[in-house]
């Protein structure tokens, strides 16, 4: 290659080439790489259908957070209009832990929509490719037997071989990859599942990570504002005002004991 | 001459774009060699933005050998790393 001396490439291609050496029956060779081809292609897909259902998860889990933050925010509201000051505070603090969570679980659920964009388009070119390859390899096995045209089709035959070794480079790739999202979108579901809260009532005795979590939060202003805010939303909704309707039986909801199915 | 970039598409050049592309190479390699991933995606990047624009793309239905072939367009820093140690994309 005039001038060119790249280390990368000539190491690249060095591999790929040693891989094409090792190919003794030119055929059978691009049958068998053929299928595998084919079994890696269903591989990829089944990869992007697992990177679905795990994003679908996480979707489902952003949902319940959005429904306890709104309930937090109105039992924040009961507590404060009851004059339960602690208990509004613990309510806005479990509010903002939620809301952070959110956060994270929307950068996720961002993150792995568009990798599963690029993985999809990735699926269809193999697919393209793979279909152009069997073509190709059916071309090449009834020229290959026509013993005159040897040198000619050797050099075609490296060409579908390199081919065929960067489609099964890519699809490896492609597979890789759908495992390491679908890994990490359960370990965010499962540290969503942990510390899932649901309101303030589920308040136990005991002091969990979530609690210890809380405390480090509780000198945050954050919550100082969302309940000065509040308390000012309260005094001004004083004598019918909107937070009212909200507020279906202050007292009486902060103070019920956990409802079935929280823990 | 022809040229590859893995997983993408083979592209037609010029033998004169090989000076540049070899310069570029070598920015790649000469990063990685340095252990600091810093650029290291940019000028990547530009490499197979070179390679993009200057060439023509392999039709899927032609059948040719590639004079170089390039790693794949999301290879990482660490990826690129083993890639002179042996360890690279393809096992020895």
């Amino acid at each position: 290659m005039a001038g060119l001396t790249g280390r990368m490439s000539t190491v690249v291609k060095a591999k790929v080439s040693k891989l094409l050496d090792r190919a003794e029956d030119p055929a059978e060779t691009l049958d068998y790489s053929y299928q595998k081809q084919v079994e890696q292609l269903q591989n990829v897909k089944k990869g992007i259908a697992d990177v679905v259902t795990a994003k679908k998860r996480l979707q489902m889990q952003e949902t319940t957070l959005k429904q306890s933050v709104v309930k937090l925010d109105t039992q924040a509201r009961q507590a404060l209009s009851s004059g339960q000051e602690d208990l509004a505070r613990t309510a806005l603090e479990r509010k903002n832990v939620a809301q952070t969570e959110l956060q994270g679980l929307d950068t996720q659920v961002t993150e792995l929509e568009d990798q599963q964009q690029k993985l999809t388009d990735s699926e269809k070119k193999l697919r393209a490719k793979i279909e152009s390859f069997r073509t190709k390899k059916e071309v090449i096995k009834a020229q290959y037997s026509a013993a005159e045209a040897q040198v000619r089709i050797s050099e075609a035959a490296t060409g579908v071989g390199e081919q065929m070794a960067d489609v099964g480079l890519a699809m490896q790739r492609a597979v890789d990859k759908t495992e390491n999202m679908k890994a990490r979108a359960d370990a965010v579901s499962e540290l969503e599942a942990a510390g899932t809260f649901d309101d303030i009532t589920a308040l136990g005795s005991g002091e969990d990570d979530i609690d210890k979590q809380l405390k480090e939060l509780s000198s945050s202003s954050a919550v100082d504002d969302d309940l000065a805010k509040m308390r000012a939303e309260i005094g001004a909704g004083d004598g019918g005002g909107a937070p009212a309707g909200e507020i279906a039986a202050p007292s009486e909801t902060a103070q019920t004991p956990p409802a079935e199915g929280q823990s | 001459m022809i040229v590859r970039i893995s997983g993408e598409d083979q592209y037609r050049l010029a033998d004169s774009d090989a000076v540049r592309l070899n310069e570029l190479e070598n920015e790649v390699v000469a990063i990685v060699e340095s252990g600091q991933e810093d650029g290291f995606a940019d000028v990547y990047r530009t490499l197979l933005d070179y390679v993009r624009a200057q060439g023509t793309r392999v039709g899927d239905d032609e059948i040719e050998t590639s004079e170089v072939i390039l790693p794949p367009s999301d290879l990482t820093f660490a990826e690129a790393g083993r890639e002179f140690t042996g360890e690279g994309l393809i096992p020895d």
